[in-house]
């Protein structure tokens, strides 16, 4: 093969992924590490990669100490309740503690954050969220990674972590390849910090044909993160954990601001409020600790995300959708308005292409909203990914061992959708995420953990062929057929997307299904990826964008089968509006009040389950009642 | 909306393709210039628009839900720190211009470089605290936050 093998050694700290997560870890370990090496490989360009690549409008997750707003235990109880009890609190309390100090940063560099001309403060969409210019957020933090990183490799696709030859589960660095050169890039690393993203795509799209890029999430967000941790053997949790989303129909433009901000409200197709009318059947599924509107009402408790979800979901299936968003009277405000469409140029464009396209006036009419396909992921409203230890200050024994946001792998490290049990971290909660994992990689060297590390060369030959078997898989093939895509002996990276999304949609509670699923449709959805597993070895790639294609395939693969094995294990409806387990329509706190925990043997590709104990903050005076 | 590129604007510079997350904008071997290759896993994220330098590249409203007719244009000027954008709609009631400012200080000009920085002394490494605290993450002038400092214990079960 005439592609050559580049060789990075000596690195201390890799850095896998640069979107917010990787941007703030490789910022970071600079300043702990002023004399180690210091390398980002990034599949895009960092200028403009990730989630935020578009811009974002809010930053969503800050705390306003410095302001006497919230103290971190707020937004713990916040991101509990709204995640139906299943968060790891040890994680989220350490994370709030220490974002509010990155949101300044941001400010400093020169992101635009918009002020209360009356008190002087960031302006608040929300009680969590901030109001910002945020048109190039990406831009300004892909600067600050540049300053502290000795390297920065764009357009690596990365494709499997490196293991320890001489130490068992301890990383070595990682392998890629080059979208450009179609280059092997051999990045030899002390430990890695994945900072990759979560899955879009792996449940069928609402949308057809060309719309099916217009997911919520971005459609580059291949569950890397997943894929890459998955294969290295390190425990996952909460991957049943998905996502969906109640957004405007088609174009999924942003809600919370309309929400928040501009006081807009949903309704039914005839004009009435449907919510709650849906509440107390729900809450004989979930139980009134985690659905009391009338508590909600009082404290201002916000009702769990999944839950509103369920009750548009209801009403729809009742004959009485669409549901609209009522923006005719917030609009009527000019200075609304024009923010209603700033909201979504700074990080949904396509929005504002969309309401373009078919005359949409907010002003004159009440735009329709729906419910996206699923999502997995860890930094929004969702926590799926690794399971990490938490700082030594506040982790209890089942949640530390050593070493702030490692994984069960020894010097593997994660930020943002990487780490499991952390939702509402959003950007700026991803961004310090890295910053901690950044700072506990440096204390793990420097504690002399990453000692007499070694890789074969059998390790990075084997590495080598399985990365380029598609396309030699697709040459020896091609010319048994006349034309086209068509062939008896391999699938390319579209066709077998197709599959793994019709397959996760009907097996795994996709929105074609209402979102449900149950036990016998999940093994059936596992033995078929089982077989789709063997046809992945025979996935024929053309070019080398192709190559990317298919191993981004194979990461969200590997997601996915983490997702049907844990919504399998986890026998109760813990989410109603994320998901339904059509076998077991209840929440169940007596088994089920616990985190899944899962590994995927990397020799066997079996998995074993395994129950966490879940560890709630409790106040002195919550425990004195 | 999956972007397209105007046959004569486009110079074939590549900016395009250097920036897109996605890996679609490519330069076409025979007329050496650019084209989105893959529209269906295009996200209208714009970089490649903000990123041409000869207003080349335009999006047209994915086939599947938007009718044609309609214009969201942008240009992102870097040293002025503006971001202008004109949204127009397909029956033409809708004509807006809307500026927003993408930076407050000239660009990457104030971000530190953290090697030139004094170094973290042994107490800050055998602390919580990350570079630049505790500034910004107290309401009083005290120390990180802690369970302690916080009145909190963490305990397993069914707490609410």
């Amino acid at each position: 093969m005439a592609y050559k093998t580049i060789i990075e050694d000596n690195i201390d700290i890799l850095v896998a992924g640069a979107g917010l997560g990787g941007t703030g870890a490789a910022f970071e370990a600079r300043y702990w590490g002023q004399d180690k090496k210091i390398v980002i490989a990034e599949k895009a360009n960092i200028d403009r990669s990730g989630a935020v690549a578009q811009g974002l409008y809010a930053i969503n997750c800050y705390m306003g100490t410095r302001f006497g707003e919230n103290n971190p235990e707020d937004h713990v109880r916040y991101a509990r309740i709204d995640l139906m009890g299943m968060v790891r609190e040890d994680l989220l309390f350490d994370m709030a503690r220490h974002v509010d100090s990155a949101v300044h940063l941001f400010e400093e560099w020169g992101m635009p954050i918009m002020r209360n001309p009356e008190t002087g403060t960031y302006l608040r969409e929300g009680r969590w969220q901030i109001m910002i210019h945020g048109e190039s957020y990406k831009p300004l933090v892909a600067e600050a990674a540049k300053k502290s990183a000795d390297k920065v490799f764009n357009r690596i696709c990365v494709t499997h972590l490196l293991m320890d030859d001489s130490k068992e589960n301890r990383v070595a660095g990682a392998v890629g390849f080059n979208v450009r050169t179609g280059n092997y890039h051999v990045f030899k690393a002390k430990t890695v910090i994945v900072g990759a993203g979560g899955a879009s795509n792996i449940f069928r799209p609402r949308s057809v044909g060309e719309g099916a890029g217009r997911v919520w999430y971005a459609p580059w967000s291949s569950g890397s993160a997943y894929g890459l941790m998955i294969q290295a053997g390190a425990k996952m949790t909460q991957m049943e954990n998905r996502i969906v989303l109640a957004r405007f129909k088609d174009g999924y433009g942003p809600v919370g601001a309309y929400f928040l901000h501009l006081k807009t409200y949903t309704q039914n197709a005839y004009g009435d409020e449907y919510e709650s009318k849906w509440f107390p059947e729900l809450q004989k599924i979930v139980g009134k600790e985690y659905l009391d509107p009338e508590a909600s009402h009082l404290t201002h408790r916000p009702i769990p995300t999944c839950l509103r979800n369920h009750a548009l979901i209801c009403e729809v299936n009742a004959g009485r959708g669409p549901i609209h968003m009522v923006t005719m009277e917030a609009f009527q405000d000019p200075h609304l308005e024009e923010i209603g469409w700033h909201n979504f140029l700074g990080m949904t464009v396509g929005q504002a292409v969309l309401w373009a396209a078919t005359d949409v006036n907010p002003k004159h009419e009440n735009p329709e909203l729906t419910t996206s396909e699923p999502y997995v992921m860890g930094s929004h409203a969702t926590g799926s990914g690794a399971w990490c230890s938490g700082p030594e200050d506040v982790s209890p024994p089942e949640y530390f061992w050593g070493y702030n946001r490692m994984t069960t792998v020894e010097g593997l490290f994660g930020a943002g959708d990487a780490v499991g049990g952390t939702p509402h971290a959003f950007s700026s909660g991803s961004f310090t995420e890295g910053r901690l994992a950044a700072k506990a990689a440096c204390k793990y060297i420097d504690d002399g953990k990453a000692e007499g590390i070694s890789v074969s060369q059998e390790q990075i030959d084997r590495r080598k062929a399985e990365i380029y078997k598609p396309l030699e898989h697709y040459k020896v093939f091609r010319n048994e057929i006349v034309a086209g895509d068509v062939n008896p002996n391999y699938i390319n990276p579209r066709q077998g997307l197709d599959r793994l999304q019709k397959l996760m949609d009907e097996y795994g509670g996709g929105a074609t299904v209402n979102y449900v699923t149950n036990d016998k449709l999940l093994h059936i959805g596992l033995k078929k990826l089982k077989t789709m597993e063997e046809d992945l070895e025979k996935i024929g790639a053309k070019d080398i964008h192709e190559l990317l294609r298919a191993w981004e395939l194979k990461h969200r693969f590997l997601t996915s089968e983490s997702v049907l094995q844990h919504t399998l294990f986890r026998k109760e409806t813990r989410w109603p509006g994320y998901y339904y387990r059509g076998d077991a329509m209840k929440l169940d706190d007596e088994n089920w009040h616990v985190l899944t925990v899962s590994r995927r043997d990397p020799e066997t590709g079996e998995y074993t389950m395994e129950k966490a104990p879940l560890y709630h903050l409790v106040s002195e005076a919550e425990e004195a009642a | 909306m999956p972007t397209f590129v105007y046959m004569t604007r486009c110079d074939g510079c590549g900016h395009c393709v250097d920036i897109c997350p996605s890996d679609i904008m490519h330069i076409d071997p025979t007329l050496r210039r650019a084209y989105n290759i893959e529209p269906n896993m295009c996200w209208e994220c714009y970089s490649c628009v903000k990123a041409c330098p000869m207003d080349a590249i335009d999006v047209r409203g994915y086939a599947d839900f938007a009718p044609l007719g309609h214009s969201v244009r942008v240009k992102r000027d870097e040293e002025k720190g503006v971001i202008a954008w004109r949204i127009k709609s397909r029956n033409g009631e809708t004509d807006l211009n809307l500026l927003a400012p993408i930076t407050t200080k000239p660009w990457g000009t104030a971000i530190p470089k953290l090697k030139d920085e004094a170094g973290p002394t042994q107490e800050a490494r055998d602390s919580q605290l990350l570079f630049n605290e505790p500034k910004y993450i107290r309401m009083d002038d005290g120390d990180i936050h802690t369970l302690e400092s916080a009145g909190l214990s963490m305990k397993s079960g069914v707490y609410y």
